[in-house]
């Protein structure tokens, strides 16, 4: 077993594989740019060093930085967690040059997922269902147009090194073809280097659902049960469950078979990811395998009580898997909400920033994996992701449950976040009913607000706004000194600030 | 104390006056006795005649809040003697309008030219954070008078991108 691992990320991310470390007594070294020096996976870490300024390409994608303290510190293998450097084949062949094990799949393993259209050509040759489409990157505009006429619009241009819904445009007619071909190859350049985009036809209204797998570097490859992905926004995923409300044990056994297959035909090992799109009469297609761990792995955690990044570890330093496919068994319901850092009144712009106030929930059923803490500031520079939050029942109604509590518990200020957005989705009556599809999320949203306006009635709420008006009256009572006065730049300043308008007010209204 | 405090539209008047085990509380010419600790920061313990609440104070740059529970309410103490003078113009179609970056970021390119018509809710600036990439919209039709952001520079909250008249 390893003795000492380097993560190559940040975030709530990095601090889930620094615990993991910390619970197999293996020794960690994270690495952080700049603005991350108070990052939490810094503080948690047993060692750590700067590698570059903020922007993601100058620091946490410097390949060379990252390897010269893997040699630096001694470490013996390097995590990559998800995003940055994870499905970077070239950083896995560079790992594997410097004599570091790179904890996922093999550079060749990588380069044939990696790439969706090779993914593709692969996956023909298997005989694994697929979507309609071209299996290479699209020549010229001109090309695109001629296949989407072939196949039919709608249709969805991709990056073939995408993930996470950059440099991916769903394109309703030929007038818009061109233009969303020409803004979804110059982002899949910004985001990954790479402007190759290919063109698949959309199904309308899909769900999303994928397929954990995982393979030991003897051979053997278990699947561990599917995630429903499809409560999405701008293809980012929002909220996930496992198991999918949809997929009975005999259709998850269809699709984990298939996932197996198209592990082995890669020859994966690691933890690996196999998606697909379900349409309405569950038929699955398989989209592209994403070889890393995923952000939502825990959701697959909780109902197997398997830990993902333990089994990652155990194989990557040469252990065979300790269990078959046969031992594996889902139990209970887990969902997971991502709490990000944005704005859910203005069209849920990012909302970077300093987060004054702190309340988190924990209790029964609910798990927290966070890379936020109070007083941290939010940088910009990079995805707005700040935890997770997952809840856990014995069933799908009392997961929805818990964390409906949860979500009551937990208060953020001083940025915004999206916890508002989980409120809304947990007591919407389709969510509930699990009528899910990638189109739900748009068409909640589209519905305004005043699903939550109306979430108290109406007398209720005359109590809770007398209510709010006696706090602001109390707070500047008692605590007049820390009624947040601040600075230009919209920062907080702490309780021995200048007296703020608040406290002079207080004042002057106490003196009538 | 008496304050006028305002919750979302509604003006209230409020009276607070120390008493035995807590404070004598008046709204709006109703009369309860409260009791009300600051746990921590920004958290108040409030209890109201057997009934527990916990609220949350956020402010930021421009605004008050207070949650109570879940439910989020814009608050804002006035003087009263001042109050005929707030009036808010926000919705006015005449007149230039700014356009303000909503969020730290960086603006990756101009959608339009200075003295361009455009019509509402036209992009007129992508601006980046986190990395997505945002179009900032226009508030209403007219001509763009003036485009203060440049390309590759960095913006704060309330930064005056862009003005449509």
């Amino acid at each position: 077993m390893f003795k000492k691992i380097l993560i190559a990320n940040r975030g709530e991310i990095a601090v889930r594989v620094i615990r993991a470390c910390r619970e197999m007594g293996i020794r960690t070294v994270a690495v952080y740019s700049d603005v991350d020096r108070a990052a939490l996976h810094v503080r948690k870490s047993d060692e750590a060093y700067p590698i570059g300024p903020a922007p993601a390409s100058d620091s946490y994608l410097r390949m060379d930085k990252i390897l010269d303290v893997a040699k630096r510190s001694g470490a013996e293998a390097i995590h990559p967690g998800y995003g940055f450097l994870s499905e970077n084949a070239k950083f896995a062949q560079a790992c594997a040059d410097a004599g570091v094990k790179f904890i996922g799949p093999t550079p060749h393993s990588m380069n044939l997922m990696g790439s969706k259209t090779s993914a593709r050509q692969q996956m023909e040759k298997a005989g694994v269902p697929f979507v309609p489409g071209t299996s290479r990157g699209l020549a010229s505009a001109d090309e695109g147009e001629q296949v989407a006429e072939r196949i039919g619009y709608p249709v969805m241009l991709k990056a073939a090194a995408g993930g996470g819904g950059k440099g991916m445009r769903l394109v309703h007619t030929r007038q818009e073809l061109r233009s969303s071909l020409e803004s979804a190859q110059s982002e899949a350049q910004r985001s990954f280097g790479d402007s190759e985009v290919y063109i698949e036809k959309a199904i309308v209204n899909p769900r999303h659902i994928e397929m954990q797998v995982l393979a030991d570097e003897h051979g053997n490859t278990v699947w561990l049960g599917e995630r429903e992905c499809s409560i999405q926004r701008r293809h980012q995923k929002v909220l996930e469950e496992a198991p999918s409300p949809i997929v009975d044990p005999d259709m998850r056994r269809r699709m984990g078979e298939v996932a197996v297959k198209v592990a082995q035909a890669a020859n994966y090992t690691n933890a690996g990811t196999v998606e697909f799109l379900v349409d309405q009469q569950k038929n699955f297609y398989f989209l592209e395998m994403n070889t890393r761990l995923q952000v939502e792995h825990p959701v697959t955690e909780l109902t197997t009580g398997l830990d993902l990044v333990h089994l990652q570890i155990r194989i990557a330093s040469g252990e065979k898997l300790p269990f078959k496919q046969s031992d594996v068994a889902i139990r209970g319901h887990a969902i997971e909400c991502r709490i990000y850092a944005e704005d859910p009144d203005n069209n849920y712009f990012p909302s970077p920033g300093k987060i004054t106030v702190l309340l988190q929930p924990s209790g029964p059923g609910i798990r927290r994996d966070s890379g936020m803490y109070e007083g941290w500031n939010v940088p910009m520079d990079y995805d707005p992701l700040l935890a997770k939050l997952i809840g856990y029942g014995t069933d799908r109604q009392q997961a929805i449950m818990r964390l409906e509590r949860a979500l009551y518990e937990y208060f953020v200020a001083g940025i915004k976040t999206n916890i508002s957005l989980f409120q809304r989705i947990l007591c919407d009556a389709d969510f509930q009913a699990g009528k899910l599809d990638t189109g739900y999320l748009d068409r909640l949203l589209a519905k305004g607000n005043q699903a939550v306006a109306s979430n108290a009635p109406e007398k209720e709420r005359a109590t809770l706004e007398m209510i709010a008006a006696i706090a602001a009256g109390m707070f500047t009572v008692l605590d007049p000194a820390s009624a947040a006065s601040k600075d230009k730049e919209g920062n907080t300043t702490g309780p021995a600030a200048d007296p703020s308008n608040w406290k002079q007010k207080g004042r002057s209204e106490g003196l009538r | 104390m008496v304050y006028e405090i305002i919750v979302g539209v509604k003006v209230h008047r409020l009276e607070l006056e120390r008493a035995a085990g807590g404070w004598e509380c008046r709204l709006d010419g109703q009369r309860v006795h409260i009791d009300a600790v600051i746990p921590r920061r920004d958290v108040l313990s409030l209890l109201v005649e057997g009934h527990a609440y916990e609220i949350k104070r956020e402010q930021t740059a421009t605004d008050l809040h207070m949650w109570v529970g879940s439910t989020r309410f814009a608050v804002e103490l006035r003087d009263p003697r001042s109050l005929r003078s707030r009036q808010h113009a926000a919705g006015d179609e005449k007149g230039p309008r700014k356009i303000l970056a909503p969020m730290p970021g960086r603006v990756v390119r101009l959608l339009v030219a200075e003295n361009s018509e455009v019509e509402a809710g036209q992009g007129i600036i992508v601006v980046e954070a986190m990395k997505m990439q945002n179009e900032i919209k226009s508030p209403k039709k007219g001509v763009v008078k003036k485009i203060s952001a440049t390309p590759g520079a960095a913006v704060n909250p309330g930064d005056v991108l862009a003005i449509v008249e």
